[in-house]
């Protein structure tokens, strides 16, 4: 108990945190079948920058890197619009289908 | 009480043209009947030259009162953004031409396509004109975003619904990773602002292994980057995208793309990195040999059209990293101007060459193997005569603009004694002069085939028809008078710093 409370966790911390949740989602991008939960690796990858984003802030006294997490959420929720509809309308014609259906492209 | 920065609004009136005028296209065609024929396409190619003007306007202001940062640093207004807005502009008005006929044909008519055209278009002129990180990311999402639409929007075609889908995975793969690389170079430099940061790391002295956090942070954009540009070895998108996608789209990826894609390298590394150009040169030197090597190789053993002009693109690219390369040597003048006229030259004949392709692939835009071309020559000379001339200036024939483009980059490399590169380029060429005869041969020179007869007749309607006629113009007058081109890049040196 002791030795737990005198560890304060630092900025590294949550950098490490942050490189260990990207590298998480990488390796689910390359290595899952089904677009929708490749597409979730992709939104975790963007949370990990987020954090590392909080963190490096918080390290360098600055705003700009809080604010930025912002528009980045902004810009993964557009994602996820126009992402969800693209794998909606293959779903539809082609029931569960995954990455590797979805090959007639090839050469 | 909160202090608004202060906004220059003739600045951003190009981008303003295009969004309101864009935006009332797209409002006025939803809440009437489908317009007459064209219509669309034509409003479009107004805006576009609405914008065009006002971005004349500008180039002459920043002539005489030199470069601007605007709204509280996020945009650059220099002659570097100009030339970069004035192509993504004539490229965007060009490509909503050839457009036109393509939807009715495939019947998918209405405005939502030129929407989307211009909506990508705006996010490329973002990209160019940031001095932000964080603003060209929000760029980089505004064109990524409109072109996986177009590249998934023949909703009949499942071809293109999965090269929609193969493109959104790996976009949003590749926007992660320059996203942290952002972050990282964030937290080496301090701020995201492009022309700050050069300023910093030009004063800092980092201790031996102290900069790892900025290092990593420059290996992530690279990697962001070379992704958007289609350099091998990240390529892989590029064949699939291009040959599934419907035609007019894969031809503004290859042109608006690229040109965006290009313009936020060569900020962030000549400007944002400029005085760590030793660190990352190496890497666009081996990214561009590899580029134009594997591009020329594989376009080659390629039967389908598109695809081959995928790999053609990525050997084209490789070409204009060799710019990008010459731009990373210390007191280098021809870097920077080579690569922006490659882009303007390469952007041009490649719209040309894939509205010719989008007419041979008849109904359903599936015709895209090499045999569909057979009998071009007979059938359609004019038109087959057309891709022959973007076919040589693409194999860099001298007296077209492909060559005054390989020519520039080439020249760039040998003043900064980059002998290697430039001697691989050469070869390359060569090489991919190959692939070019393939199509002209099968146009000129194939016998016709049992069943050709009863192949669909090409037809060239107008709105394409003018797009080839203006491609083959500028490439044969670029390519005998590109003094004024050439001076034109070379006043895209002075940058907002």
């Amino acid at each position: 108990m002791s030795l737990i409370a005198a560890v304060t966790p630092t900025t590294t911390w949550y950098l490490v945190l942050g490189a260990v949740l990207f590298g998480i989602g990488a390796v689910g991008v390359l290595v899952r079948r089904n677009p929708l939960v490749m597409f979730m690796c992709i939104e975790l990858m963007l949370n990990a920058v987020n954090l590392s984003f909080v963190a490096l802030a918080k390290r360098l006294g600055d705003i700009g890197g809080q604010t930025t997490v912002f528009f980045v959420m902004v810009v993964a929720a557009a994602e996820v619009v126009v992402g969800l509809g693209i794998i909606v309308s293959i779903m539809r014609r082609r029931p569960g289908a995954t990455a590797d259906d979805i090959a007639e492209l090839k050469g | 009480m909160v202090q608004y920065p202060s906004i220059d609004w003739l600045a951003i009136a190009p981008l303003i043209v295009l969004l309101g005028g864009t935006l009332l296209v797209l409002v006025t065609g939803s809440l009437t009947k489908v317009w007459p024929r064209g219509l669309y396409a034509v409003s479009t190619a107004v805006l576009s030259a609405a914008a065009l003007v006002v971005e004349m306007v500008l180039w002459n202001r920043v002539g005489h009162e030199g470069p601007v940062s605007i709204i509280n640093d996020a945009l650059a207004i220099d002659r570097f953004t100009l030339f970069v807005w004035i192509g993504v502009t004539i490229a965007t008005g060009l490509v909503s031409l050839s457009t036109s006929e393509y939807l009715r044909r495939e019947q998918l008519e209405g405005p939502e396509t030129y929407t989307m055209y211009v909506c990508a278009a705006i996010g490329a002129m973002i990209m160019a004109a940031s001095n932000d990180m964080v603003v060209l990311f929000l760029g980089l999402e505004t064109l990524s975003i409109a072109l996986y639409v177009l590249a998934a929007s023949h909703r009949r075609r499942v071809d293109s619904q999965e090269s929609g889908l193969k493109y959104f995975v790996l976009g949003g793969f590749a926007s992660a990773f320059f996203l942290y690389g952002i972050a990282l170079v964030y937290g080496a430099v301090g701020t995201t602002n492009i022309a700050r940061s050069g300023q910093l790391l030009s004063q800092q002295v980092f201790v031996k292994g102290d900069d790892a956090l900025l290092l990593a942070g420059v290996a992530l954009l690279m990697v962001g980057l070379a992704f958007k540009v289609a350099a091998v070895p990240f390529h892989f998108w590029t064949p699939d995208v291009y040959q599934g996608a419907p035609t007019p789209s894969t031809s503004f990826m290859a042109s608006v793309g690229k040109f965006a894609a290009f313009a936020a390298m060569l900020r962030v590394l000549t400007t944002a990195l400029g005085p760590r150009a030793d660190d990352w040169r190496p890497v666009v030197w081996v990214l561009a040999i590899a580029s134009v090597v594997v591009g020329s190789i594989l376009a080659i053993v390629q039967s389908d059209v598109k695809r081959m002009l995928a790999y053609s693109s990525i050997g084209h690219a490789g070409f204009i990293l060799i710019g990008v390369e010459a731009a990373g040597h210390a007191g280098d003048q021809d870097g920077i101007p080579s690569s922006l006229l490659y882009l303007l030259l390469y952007s041009v004949l490649v719209i040309g060459t894939f509205t010719v392709v989008s007419l041979v692939t008849r109904s359903g835009d599936r015709a895209s193997d090499i045999g569909s071309f057979r009998g071009l020559g007979k059938e359609r000379p004019l038109l087959a005569l057309a891709m022959t001339v973007f076919l040589l200036a693409q194999a860099g024939m001298p007296v077209t603009s492909g060559f005054i483009a390989k020519f520039s980059v080439i020249k760039a490399a040998a003043d900064n004694e980059s002998y290697a590169v430039a001697i691989v380029a050469m070869v390359a060429s060569v090489v991919s002069a190959f692939l070019y005869l393939r199509i002209m041969i099968s146009m000129w020179m194939s016998d016709a085939e049992s069943g050709d007869e009863a192949r669909e007749k090409v037809t060239v309607p107008w709105t394409a028809g003018v797009v080839v006629l203006a491609s083959v113009v500028f490439t044969l007058v670029a390519g005998v008078f590109p003094g004024w081109l050439i001076d034109a890049t070379r006043d895209a040196l002075v940058v907002v710093r």
